[in-house]
């Protein structure tokens, strides 16, 4: 068994006041909200019991340091120094004295507490509007000691909720490609990790190549493309138990495949005397429906989070350029126009927007673009790049990069990298090795 | 039209016959590439005596050039020698595209090669293709030399 969840208990305590701060998160990073996260307040006891089991010296700290990263990674916050809080954390979990983290310009204050209860870690957690002298959210959390580093990032998604309007992307994981080895014989494994790079795992032990997985949106499975014994096929995994079983199975290469917004079908692309074409499989009863048939490649098919529409890519018009079209097939339109070639389309989970790769004049970009094609962006410009993945709230995307090899033909890395919808923020994400092919997992909890 | 016009114009219309002749001296074979097609034999295995294991491709396509068909006509006529050998086809890109389609256009090299090899009397059922996209080249180099070496479809034996 790879990965055990455990529901996490959700105490709400009532909230006071109105939210009086607000994030603008319509221009990106340009003036980041200063916040202070104060370590959460931990008795001795408590704290005694969660360094035998989590070998970890202050897990209050510890905690609000997952909140402060999450907080400072997503460009819209910016996290004040500890070293330059005057109240305890106890006290101020209590009362904060707002005069205090007014003078070091902290407009929002988390505080909180943690506790071991019965074997339990239990957590609280408060949101203060320091300008206001007000309470603006109080949770309180139980769960195993074991999922303390996902009480974290959930505690950053509901501060973010609350201040900014939107969902947060936090309490998610990142499945991706992990390659080692050269360039000419890369050995590529999957792996999963939290969004913030911890947790890492390996999924497959790099016996055969696999590229390519894709998150259900109900979260437990994952499709994938694995070459196992030098057959190209998709696969589905269920990261809960470690179960994989071919779907793909026809005769002939089956490749790109995605889930329907439902997590019930599969839609991917079969290769077949040379020609391309989109199909779906319905997991259930494992009916096949083909969708597209045309001469020319059509591949990289992804769904509208409604389920009604697909886009693709195909190079009917010669070159690869983006189609949506009815999920029936039907009503195929081409929405690329701009100058360069057009791949990899995903529908944003918001469904307002498409991301995509595109190729001019020797650059990759990752842009966006609408769903009839207008109002193109081109976010950020690169050697080599594709892959976009949306965040389950659809603001931020994460894609990989490859780096252009020296004279010699060494130098060569891949990595993940991601950047806000705004076209700011843009970062690498850290990986122990190098990674490509990265899928956003939702939300782990709501 | 004074006299720095003039000299302005001509040494423009200089200027672009220059960039002119340099454009024309790239597009002719630089000795390996022909258009953007490899010519040389710097990966070339041989299958048997005279016999090239692979044949190239341009940027995006999957036409056989002149010289991919006379490899491949060299092909058919040592299967048709080794009537029990059967082979793969492994079809590849460049790294300048996306994974997937380039998957796609691996498997339409290799068909190429496959439809090729039957029109010169080789089974089908001795044929397999198989499709490695990007993800084996065997030039890793980032420029158009190496990419040239590896948009290929590599006729392997399969027993």
């Amino acid at each position: 068994m790879l990965f055990r969840y455990f529901f996490i208990l959700l105490i709400i305590i009532p909230i006071k006041a109105i939210a009086l701060i607000e994030v603008d998160i319509t221009r990106g990073n340009l003036s980041p909200l200063p916040v202070a996260v104060s370590p959460l307040s931990i008795d001795d006891n408590s704290k005694e019991n969660f360094k035998k089991i989590l070998k970890k010296e202050n897990l209050g700290l510890e905690i609000s340091m997952i909140v402060e990263n999450n907080l400072r990674q997503s460009g819209l916050f910016n996290p004040l120094n500890k070293d330059a809080f005057l109240q305890k954390p106890d006290i101020a979990n209590l009362k904060p004295r707002f005069e205090d983290w007014n003078l070091i310009k902290a407009q929002a204050l988390i505080t909180g507490k943690v506790t071991f209860v019965d074997e339990k870690l239990r957590v609280e957690f408060r949101l203060w509007d320091v300008l206001a002298g007000k309470e603006m959210m109080a949770l309180a959390f139980t769960t195993v000691p074991s999922n303390w580093r996902r009480v974290g990032h959930i505690i950053t998604d509901k501060v973010y909720e609350r201040l900014t309007g939107e969902k947060g992307y936090f309490d998610t994981r990142i499945i991706y490609v992990s390659e080692e080895g050269p360039k000419t014989n890369r050995i590529k494994k999957l792996a999963i990790m939290d969004q913030d790079g911890f947790n890492n795992k390996f999924l497959t032990l790099g016996n055969e190549l696999v590229l390519t997985p894709r998150f259900s949106p109900t979260n437990q499975m994952v499709t994938y493309l694995s070459y196992f014994r030098n057959l190209p096929r998709v696969y589905l995994l269920d990261i809960e138990t470690g179960m994989q079983e071919v779907v793909g199975d026809f005769p002939g290469m089956t490749f790109a495949p995605r889930f329907s917004p439902d997590g019930k079908k599969i839609i991917m692309s079969f290769a077949k005397d040379g020609n391309s074409d989109i199909y779906t499989m319905d997991l259930e009863n494992r009916i096949v429906e083909r969708i597209t048939n045309h001469p020319s490649i059509d591949t990289s098919p992804s769904y509208s989070p409604d389920g009604k529409h697909i886009t693709f890519n195909s190079d009917r018009s010669k070159y690869q350029q983006i189609y949506t079209m009815d999920s029936n097939g039907k009503n195929v339109k081409r929405i690329s126009f701009g100058n360069g070639i057009y791949g990899t389309p995903v529908w944003s989970p918001r469904g307002d927007l498409i991301a995509f790769t595109k190729l001019h004049k020797g650059k990759f970009y990752i842009g966006v673009m609408r769903t009839d094609g207008t109002g193109e962006r081109l976010l950020t410009e690169n050697f080599y790049q594709e892959a976009p993945s949306w965040s389950p709230n659809g603001r931020v995307l994460i894609f990989y990069r490859e780096t252009k090899t020296n004279s010699k033909g060494e130098g060569f890395s891949a990595k993940l990298w991601s950047i806000d919808l705004t076209g700011y923020n843009e970062k690498m994400v850290e990986t122990k090795t190098d990674a490509s092919d990265p899928s956003w997992s939702s939300l782990l909890s709501n | 039209m004074n006299l720095s016009k003039i000299i302005k114009n001509a040494f423009l219309i200089l200027l672009a016959s220059l960039v002119l002749t340099a454009c024309a001296t790239q597009k002719k074979s630089t000795g390996q590439l022909q258009g953007d097609v490899y010519t040389g034999s710097d990966s070339v295995e041989y299958l048997a005596s005279g016999v090239p294991d692979r044949v190239f491709f341009a940027t995006n396509e999957t036409v056989l050039t002149t010289a991919s068909r006379e490899t491949l006509r060299k092909q058919a006529a040592w299967l048709r020698k080794n009537s029990k050998l059967n082979i793969v086809l492994e079809g590849h890109a460049d790294e300048r595209g996306t994974r997937e389609y380039n998957l796609a256009i691996g498997e339409r090299r290799a068909n190429s090669a496959k439809d090729y090899l039957m029109t010169y009397g080789i089974s089908s059922n001795r044929i397999s293709v198989l499709s490695y996209g990007k993800e084996r080249p065997v030039d890793s180099g980032s420029n158009p030399l190496s990419w040239s070496k590896n948009r290929r479809s590599v006729t392997v034996k399969a027993n």
